[in-house]
């Protein structure tokens, strides 16, 4: 009996949580614009999907912008958490707070800062400062990875290395950077998704014609929606289930699936 | 043997003052002036920003993003956390793909979400379609608050249910057999020792939760269609269309520290319940 | 006599205000098996890692070969260590992890190979090369951590209790191991334990510290014979250390009586600890005891039996084959040669 209002529950969720979504696809396939009822099947609106200039420079813009940011602030995050490790600490204590105020502070906030700064500096708003946006939020999530399998790693490993012949760099090359690369390419995969996501730091920080794919959603359900964006809506749930079940298959040792 | 590996810091630091530090000094700065911020000489030092706060409106629309942040939370909170207790008891091979397809939704895009549920709750949505089949009335749900509370939880959920969940699946089981074998019941197990162990879980999913809820403007923009302002869309309206920076950063330096501080109260909470705990991720 | 390949001079170490080496000198000579010996927080890591690099000495010299090398990077001294804990490279296999040393030096890859293959000879791990770190056991990765520092042909190997972390039987086989490698590879070893039976067995030299302060330096016969004082006295081996007086040379008196002795050169009638080692003493029928006493205590040891002794005013340890019941009257009796004087201190 427990066990089916268990199962009952957790099916009520789900549905919850798919119920908007497999809406969406049921309608990128419905032949009538409205969502009111069902003109037939179709896969006009996919045609019109890879059609339409706006989304696909949107998609392009998102793509782009998040491997960037996030191939940038895997590099320096990783470097500048090897050096904040070696800190002492009250400088390091100092310096990882302010590293994490772009992840307490609410994205508005650090949004519209930003944009303060490069409008004060008469900046012009677009891809740079788009690109240079992402990266300031996504380094401190590239630190929060790298810097507990810094703690975690064995402090005698860095002086077997110099025992045995090895300059600080060549240590840190063939010893140290293999030891975290575990945290390393989870902050960048950290990194990619939240910059695939984002919103709010995006749309403060862009202009001249460079939009994301958020913002591009956004105006669009301001002003009226294109079908094809329910056609874009399951191809990026398809995306995503063949994405996270190839992961989930390579780390069979299973619980690191959450981000 | 000279520790210089911290000089690789050093460039980082640099960066986090030209791009974390100063932007917040000159949002707080804009805060505490008035004039017109294109001729920097005509800025003079002034609080009737922050006075212009505490006017019955404005003050209002602090009260309702708290009011609905608030509910989104707690009903976050009371779906949320039989979900993580549901799902750490299921068996592990199942688990994992349990846990898979309850991600997806967040991998995919916020704002495609946002609109998802739109098109089920506005006015000739699929709802309201729905209902028109069975004969009933539409509701006149969208646009308005109950909207935005529903887009608030719908998006946020996962993010409470996460951080339980793991807190929960890190309960050592032998735990929970020596409770029951003292003689606790299923029920008062739970109460009494994973409800107190889960509390980390809880007060993180609380954090995820609420701070973007307070704090959001799409939400409230696209569900409340523009007339449930909440704090996000007022300063959203500051810098896009009323381009009153000065009024928009006030604001925005409030919320930065109403954030702050439940931040910090939630992390006193989490330290007097013990446990130097890792990371919430 | 061999020379003096590594040098302390007047060296002192602190952290924290806590002084943790304290003003030592010490000369270590060329191919010596020398051990480090003291308890806990005595300074003997200290010590160990400043020979290797990893800690500037505050004050003083550390000299090789003569030469000061206190501004030398560890990865500049031709000095290898195994560490405690090994601190194997666990993302390479055993042969990367020998090989790491010689791939910076440049040296050629089939010398590599075959300086590798001599190596795992010598640690009893052939065949091992591409087995991966995690695989092995404790005492299979130590061996792998010693050979990786030996490939290198250091003139110097410092071992900071490497066997710590191994069951017993293990220990003693590794000991005579490392014993024998020592021998055979013709190489300086400096040993750190606080194991006093390991460093008896293993070294040609003892140095006992306690305090950041060096104790006594000498061969493990003169260390366990002749401590120069209490602490040593108590920290190697079991000993009955008594309060007594020094009468004259070749006479003490403690327990209530005079007794003769091999040690002189002290004041007379000055105040001086006594040492006896319990296996020493040997018990036999009241009156034929140099001392009197009551058996308080008697435990079973395997190889002896343990007993406590009143008598004389003072609780002696007994370790004998010979056994006496609680309550019993005995006599203690012991030679000359068995008493050790030192000077009274604490």
């Amino acid at each position: 009996m427990v066990k089916f209002l268990r199962r009952f529950y957790l099916t009520l969720i789900f549905i919850f949580l798919y119920a908007p979504i497999l809406v969406l696809i049921v309608y990128s396939f419905n032949e009538s614009k409205s969502r009111g009822y069902w003109g037939g099947f179709t896969l006009k609106w996919y045609v019109e999907l890879f059609r339409d200039r706006d989304i696909i420079k949107a998609l392009y813009y998102t793509f782009l912008i998040a491997l960037l940011s996030s191939i940038i602030s895997t590099f320096i995050g990783t470097f500048s958490a090897i050096g904040l490790h070696n800190m002492g600490l009250v400088p390091k204590k100092i310096a990882l707070n302010i590293n994490y105020l772009p992840v307490l502070n609410p994205d508005i906030v650090t949004g519209i800062a930003l944009m303060t700064l490069f409008v004060s500096v008469n900046m012009r708003l677009g891809f740079l400062t788009m690109l240079i946006s992402h990266t300031v939020f996504n380094i401190p999530y590239v630190i929060l990875s790298v810097l507990p399998k810094l703690k975690q790693m064995d402090k005698n490993m860095t002086e077997a290395a110099l025992d045995l012949g090895a300059t600080p760099s060549y240590a840190l090359r063939k010893v140290i950077i293999p030891q975290i690369m575990p945290g390393v390419i989870t902050g960048f995969l950290i990194a990619f998704t939240l910059s695939i996501d984002d919103f709010v730091i995006s749309f403060f920080t862009t202009g001249s014609g460079v939009t994301n794919l958020s913002i591009l959603v956004y105006s669009m359900a301001k002003r009226g929606v294109k079908p094809s964006i329910n056609a874009l809506t399951t191809l990026m749930l398809l995306t995503v289930v063949i994405l996270l079940l190839l992961i989930n298959k390579r780390t069979t040792k299973g619980d690191e699936l959450i981000p | 043997m000279k520790n210089k590996a911290r000089f690789l810091a050093y460039p980082y630091i640099v960066w986090m003052v030209i791009f974390i530090v100063v932007p917040l000094l000159l949002v707080l700065f804009y805060s505490l002036t008035e004039g017109n911020i294109n001729n920097p000489s005509s800025l003079s030092f002034s609080l009737k920003n922050y006075k212009r706060v505490f006017d019955v409106m404005y003050l209002n629309v602090i009260w309702k993003s708290f009011k609905l942040a608030i509910i989104s939370t707690l009903f976050c909170l009371f779906l949320g956390y039989p979900v993580a207790l549901i799902i750490s008891t299921i068996k592990a091979r199942y688990k994992n793909i349990v846990l898979l397809f309850f991600l997806v939704p967040i991998w995919m895009n916020f704002l495609l979400r946002t609109y998802a549920w739109m098109s089920i709750l506005s006015p000739n949505g699929f709802l309201n379609r729905v209902l028109a089949l069975i004969g009933l009335p539409p509701l006149n749900i969208m646009p308005g608050q109950t909207a935005v509370v529903l887009g608030m939880i719908y998006n946020f959920l996962p993010f409470m249910v996460l951080p339980i969940y793991t807190v929960l699946s890190k309960i050592d089981k032998n735990v929970l057999e020596a409770a029951m074998d003292l003689g606790a019941n299923k029920f008062v197990t739970f109460l009494k020792v994973i409800l107190p162990l889960s509390v980390p879980g809880i007060v993180s999913g609380i954090t995820m939760v609420f701070m973007p809820a307070v704090s959001t403007f799409v939400i409230s923009q696209l569900l409340g269609g523009g007339k449930e302002l909440l704090i996000g869309n007022l300063i959203e309206q500051q810098f896009t269309v009323q381009r009153d920076w000065h009024f928009g950063s006030a604001l925005s330096i409030i919320l930065m520290f109403m954030i702050l501080i439940s931040m910090a109260i939630m992390s006193k909470v989490e330290k007097e319940d013990d446990n130097g705990g890792a990371p919430r991720w | 006599m061999s020379k003096k390949i590594i040098e302390l001079v007047n060296v002192t170490k602190r952290y924290n205000g806590v002084t943790a080496v304290n003003n030592i000198n010490l000369y270590i000579r060329e191919n010596e098996f020398i051990t480090l010996l003291g308890p806990s927080g005595c300074g003997k890591t200290t010590t160990l890692r400043m020979i290797g690099g990893f800690e500037d000495p505050d004050e003083g010299d550390i000299l090789f070969d003569g030469v000061r090398i206190n501004d030398v990077p560890p990865y500049k001294r031709n000095i290898n260590t195994v560490f405690q804990r090994y601190a194997l490279f666990t993302h390479m296999n055993v042969y990367e992890n020998i090989a790491f040393g010689l791939r910076i030096k440049k040296v050629p890859k089939d010398e590599i190979d075959r300086r590798i293959k001599r190596m795992l000879k010598l640690v009893d791990l052939e065949g091992f090369e591409n087995r991966h770190v995690d695989s092995l056991s404790g005492g299979q990765q130590q061996r792998v951590a010693i050979a990786r520092a030996l490939v290198n042909e250091p003139k110097v190997l410092l071992l900071d209790e490497p066997l710590g972390a191994l069951d017993l039987k293990l220990r003693k086989e590794m000991q005579i191991e490392l014993m024998d490698m020592q021998k055979n590879v013709g190489i300086t070893f400096i040993y750190v334990t606080h194991d006093q039976e390991e460093a008896l067995t293993m070294s040609d030299t003892v140095v006992v510290m306690n305090n950041g302060v060096i104790q006594q330096v000498g061969t493990p016969v003169d260390i366990y014979n002749e401590p120069v004082n209490r602490f040593v006295a108590d920290f190697i081996g079991e000993s009955n250390i008594i309060e007594g007086v020094m009468i004259e040379d070749y006479v003490v008196e403690f327990s209530g009586r005079k007794f003769k002795c091999l040690d002189k050169g002290f004041g007379h009638n000055e105040p001086v600890d006594v040492v006896i080692r319990p296996e020493d003493i040997d018990i036999t029928e009241p009156e034929k005891g140099l001392i009197q006493g009551v058996v308080t205590s008697v435990v079973f040891k395997g190889v002896h039996y343990e007993m406590m002794v009143e008598g004389g005013g003072f609780e002696y340890m007994i370790q004998s084959t010979d056994m006496a019941p609680v309550g019993a009257n005995v006599g203690l009796t012991f030679n000359p040669e068995d008493i050790h004087v030192m000077k009274r201190g604490s």
